[in-house]
């Protein structure tokens, strides 16, 4: 294996073996979402949207909201470790430093996984019912990973910018706004106004919207779907990689005030 | 500080307010405006926001050690507890007015008039209080800003988890309803609501700031007990 390659390898080992030591800060992402998702379902089931359950049209917002939230999380953790000198000390042991983030990347897909699939299990179990095939939730769940990956990369890029866990604000906030700027509650052609605009110019929006055809088996705009998910990976994998650059050049220098030569004292 | 506490809310209000808009369809919702039926659940969450803002500041003067230099001083537990929610109360109030003013200029309405608004100010202060006292209780229990923090997905999770989205007799699934019910935040929403939508609802308000005056006053006994406590093991 190369070097590059076996330092993805450790960071994921290492980011593995901090959530089975300590698996309290792994719970969010996927509490959060399903806190989401009982409480929409239950409280706005009376609304009807023109679909075939109401359960199961949050449910493709509260799947991507927990494959996202895993790498918001990611995020914060990269952001915590740049914070503490450990993201200094692995770059030192990274010929690429991007295989460091390569690292992050992997973890944060395969906890993106099991949140999509407890999230899934748990819906199912409680009832929801589902008319796409076994073709429709894998196209779903790869959805919903793309979008994991996504934003995993902006939170990395955030992170290495801002160096600290303190920033996990400047990650969580503008993912969760983004989210509700799509047809989060309700289908498109319900909204009016600039939540309509928002949520028409919304990247998210052709994979919500795809995701619930595959859900409902009806037709979906594949192309546009993961093409938009796919530019995003592309876009904020070019945010991370420039974000590692500037995390290679060490923060910057303060400017000093020049002093100026007071009166001597004799 | 302003985005969590305001910003953040006022973006809730407003993608709610746009997105809930066909709820207002349903035979029997009260109002015909969904800014107004959520508006005072926006006063509600950015009241929560008191509860990390004070019990963070405490935790924080515990990690460094301040309070236990203040400890060698003649103050008593009580007023520093009570000092810490002053400053919080102020910033609660700007931010209630706040929400309600921005609430006011796209189109909400106070039904109790410009006396239900004054009360409603009142309410969300007392709601400040409260909250910030329980964050007070966590801090000076734990004495940790990271435990602080945990407050906030609680309290968010405690928000949707009640009547925050839809009125509680036009909940469709009976184990919601239920939950929303026995959640104590609903009465507060449906407080500040009754004065938005409903006008005087003397029920809604007694329930609503019985149980805040009773958690305030819980809290506050709390916070003041495990202060000295804590204070006295270090």
């Amino acid at each position: 294996m190369s070097r590059s390659g076996l330092v993805t390898q450790a960071v994921a080992r290492r980011s593995a073996s901090k959530l089975l030591k300590n698996p309290g800060p792994g719970l969010p992402p996927l509490l959060i979402p399903l806190f989401m998702f009982a409480a929409v379902a239950g409280a706005l089931s009376s609304i009807d949207v023109g679909y075939y359950n109401y359960t199961a049209f949050t449910f493709v917002f509260v799947v991507y909201m927990g494959a996202m939230f895993v790498g918001v999380f990611t995020g914060i953790e990269i952001a915590g470790d740049f914070g503490t000198g450990i993201g200094a000390r692995l770059m030192l042991a990274a010929p690429r430093r991007m295989a460091i983030i390569g690292g992050y990347v992997v973890m944060s897909f395969v906890r993106g996984l099991i949140a999509v699939v407890v999230i899934g299990g748990i819906a199912v179990a409680t009832g929801m019912p589902i008319r796409g095939g076994v073709l429709d939730m894998l196209g779903l769940v790869a959805l919903a990973l793309l979008l994991n990956v996504a934003t995993t990369l902006y939170g990395a890029g955030m992170a290495l910018r801002v160096q600290s866990a303190g920033g996990g604000v400047l990650i969580f906030i503008p993912v969760f706004m983004v989210m509700l700027l799509t047809p989060a509650f309700v289908p498109r052609d319900l909204l009016d106004g600039w939540l309509h605009t928002a949520a028409s110019i919304n990247p998210l929006t052709p994979a919500m919207e795809a995701g619930r055809d595959f859900m409902a088996n009806t037709s979906a705009n594949l192309g546009l779907a993961f093409g938009a998910t796919a530019g995003l990976v592309a876009v904020f994998l070019l945010w991370a990689f420039t974000g590692m650059r500037k995390a290679e050049r060490g923060p910057s220098e303060p400017r000093r005030r020049r002093r100026r030569p007071g009166p001597q004292t004799s | 500080m302003v985005i969590p506490n305001v910003i953040f809310p006022l973006f809730m209000l407003a993608v709610l307010s746009k997105a809930g808009d066909q709820a207002t369809k349903i035979p029997h919702f009260p109002t015909k405006s969904y800014l107004t039926f959520v508006l005072g659940a926006t006063m509600v969450q950015g009241a929560t926001s008191a509860a990390t803002l004070a019990g963070g500041m405490l935790a924080e003067d515990m990690e460094g050690g301040f309070m236990s230099r203040l400890l060698l001083t003649p103050v008593r537990q009580a007023v520093l507890i009570i000092a810490q929610l002053a400053g919080v109360a102020i910033v609660g109030f700007v931010q209630s007015g706040i929400f309600l003013g921005i609430g006011l200029a796209f189109g909400a309405t106070v039904k109790a008039g410009v006396g239900g608004a004054l009360v409603l100010l009142a309410v969300a202060v007392l709601l400040v209080l409260t909250f910030g006292a329980i964050g007070l209780m966590v801090g000076a229990m734990a004495g940790s800003t990271a435990q602080v923090q945990a407050l906030t997905g609680l309290f968010v999770a405690l928000m949707f988890m009640s009547s925050m989205l839809m009125p509680r007799n036009l909940i469709a699934h009976d184990w919601f309803k239920t939950i929303a019910t026995y959640n104590p935040i609903s009465y507060l929403v449906e407080a500040t609501r009754s004065l938005l939508i409903e006008g005087w609802d003397g029920e809604a308000l007694a329930l609503g700031c019985g149980i805040a005056a009773i958690g305030l006053v819980l809290a506050l006994t709390v916070a003041t007990l495990s202060l000295r406590r804590t204070l006295e093991r270090t």
